[in-house]
């Protein structure tokens, strides 16, 4: 249980960083709080030959409201977010989801964009972009690019970067959710990863409901608003199946829709 | 920029729990072989290696992290405090020690000291946390002994403590 031989390197600025991945491509990994990194290196699920450390990069550690959107820097951890003293009233969804990612001491090194770059099927953080509608900003030797989270999270653990491509940003829309929210998962344990999570909002009277941990990336659906309890039960209960689900040791995949069917109800009260 | 190529050995150095440290490490060297093993620092236990368990945590610059998911390279000029920088001279226990001991907040010990960090981070942020929010913390780690009551019981006991209040009526181990 521990990692292969690999190169570090530590640059010290963004550009740097697209340099050594335009130079090593798929060879390379980017490291950012290793919260997922680490485990893998040391149980040899990945085999870099360099590792790029942006963890402790001062350019990527910024929070702002920048166009619109709460921009979050790629070495910002899930604690510095969460500690952020506007959340609540710039990203009220994000308030209530980030406390479920894992836990205390990993959110204290975990980046929130390194959980995006990730992308587990079941974590909260790519649930939380693709509900609210927001965007990953994305930097290489050749430029920069923004792709919304619907485009950027492909499947299991696969996204539309490109390998020469550093994340530099995550960007949540201000104010999505004001109007509503509510957000819950089931876990074995608070911190655990979900078996199945599921967040809301309202959005200009209509309700977005976003499922992680039943496909393999996080699927969402539109309510309209002023539609019947009967309509919504059958919309939902479609949703759960074109979700489809997986069985693993923790659930099996009528047991993950069955939970789609009985969370959302109560996520979308709480959100309308 | 620091760069160190594959199986170069380079020279780690630190500040570890108050004293300047030193020692030669791999880019793969995991901080905790490195503590344990390169440096002699054994009160940092080891168990599963992918951040589960939670007994390896350490302090890294005030923060309570994993110490097996951090590259002993990563912690070059900063500040590492392990466990053995909590007893104070001639092995005093601290406040948050004493009331372990007296919760029987541990039998074998071995998933102590990572709890023991995560608490010495999390009280310094939060001195007056509920029965919850400890459990919550207690989360990040797996107790197999003691089954968590004395754990809990110890964290309010220990923070009412540092925070200078006496102690309640009742019984010591009520969680
Ligand atoms: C015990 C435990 C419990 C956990 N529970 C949960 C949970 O409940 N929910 C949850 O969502 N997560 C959970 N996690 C994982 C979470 O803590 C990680 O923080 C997150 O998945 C990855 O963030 P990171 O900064 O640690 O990224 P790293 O581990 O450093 O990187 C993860 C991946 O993303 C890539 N990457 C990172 N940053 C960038 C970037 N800027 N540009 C391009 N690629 C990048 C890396 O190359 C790597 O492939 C848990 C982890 C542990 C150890
Ligand atoms: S050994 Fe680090 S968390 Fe288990
Ligand atoms: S005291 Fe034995 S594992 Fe916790």
């Amino acid at each position: 249980m521990k990692p292969k031989s690999f190169a570090y390197v530590r640059p010290d600025s963004v550009e740097e960083a697209v340099d050594l991945l335009a130079q090593h491509g798929e060879d390379a990994r980017i490291i950012a709080g290793g919260q997922s990194l680490m485990a893998m290196l040391n149980l040899r699920l990945v085999e870099p030959s360099i590792l790029v450390d942006i963890s402790q990069l001062k350019e990527l550690s910024e929070i702002g409201v920048r166009d619109g959107a709460v921009e979050v820097g790629a070495s910002v951890t899930q604690a510095r977010l969460l500690a952020w003293p506007e959340l609540k009233a710039r990203a009220p969804f994000i308030a209530l989801a980030l406390p479920w990612v894992g836990h205390f001491q990993t959110r204290n090194r975990g980046t929130v964009c390194g959980s995006i770059a990730h992308a587990d099927p079941s974590s909260e953080l790519p649930l939380s972009l693709r509900l609210l509608g927001g965007e990953v900003v994305l930097r290489s030797k050749k430029g920069s690019r923004k792709v919304k989270a619907e485009a950027f999270q492909q499947g299991l653990l696969t996204t539309a970067r490109r390998p020469d491509e550093l994340i530099t940003a995550v960007r949540f829309p201000v104010g999505v959710g004001a109007e509503g929210a509510g957000f819950r998962e089931v876990a074995r344990r608070h911190g655990d990863f979900a078996i199945v999570a599921v967040g809301a909002v309202k959005v200009a009277g209509s309700i977005r409901v976003a499922v992680g941990g039943v496909a393999d990336r996080p699927g969402l659906l539109e309510l309209p608003a002023g539609g019947s309890e009967a309509e919504r039960r059958q919309a939902i209960e479609d949703f759960a199946w074109e979700l489809g689900g997986y069985d693993d040791i923790h659930a099996s995949a009528r047991y993950r829709r069955d939970l789609v069917r009985r969370l959302a109800p109560i996520i979308i009260s709480e959100a309308a | 920029m620091r760069r160190i190529e594959r199986d170069e050995i380079v020279s780690v150095s630190f500040e570890l729990n108050g004293k300047r440290a030193a020692g030669t490490a791999q880019p793969r060297t995991l901080l905790s072989d490195f503590l344990r093993q390169t440096l002699g620092a054994t009160g940092t236990h080891v168990g599963c290696e992918h951040g589960v368990c939670g007994c390896c945590t350490v302090m890294i610059d005030g923060v309570a992290c994993r110490s097996c998911l951090t590259l002993a390279v990563q912690v070059e000029g900063r500040r590492v405090e392990t466990v053995e920088s909590l007893a104070g001279d001639e092995d005093r226990l601290n406040a948050l020690q004493r009331a372990f001991n007296k919760h029987h907040a541990l039998q074998c010990g071995f998933c102590t000291p990572g709890i023991l960090m995560s608490f010495t981070d999390y009280l310094g942020r939060n001195p007056k946390p509920s029965e919850d929010e400890v459990r919550e913390v207690l989360g990040g780690h797996i107790c197999r002994c003691t089954g968590y009551a004395g754990l809990v019981a110890a964290v309010l006991d220990a923070a009412r403590e540092m925070r200078g209040e006496t102690e309640p009526e009742g019984e010591p181990h009520a969680a």
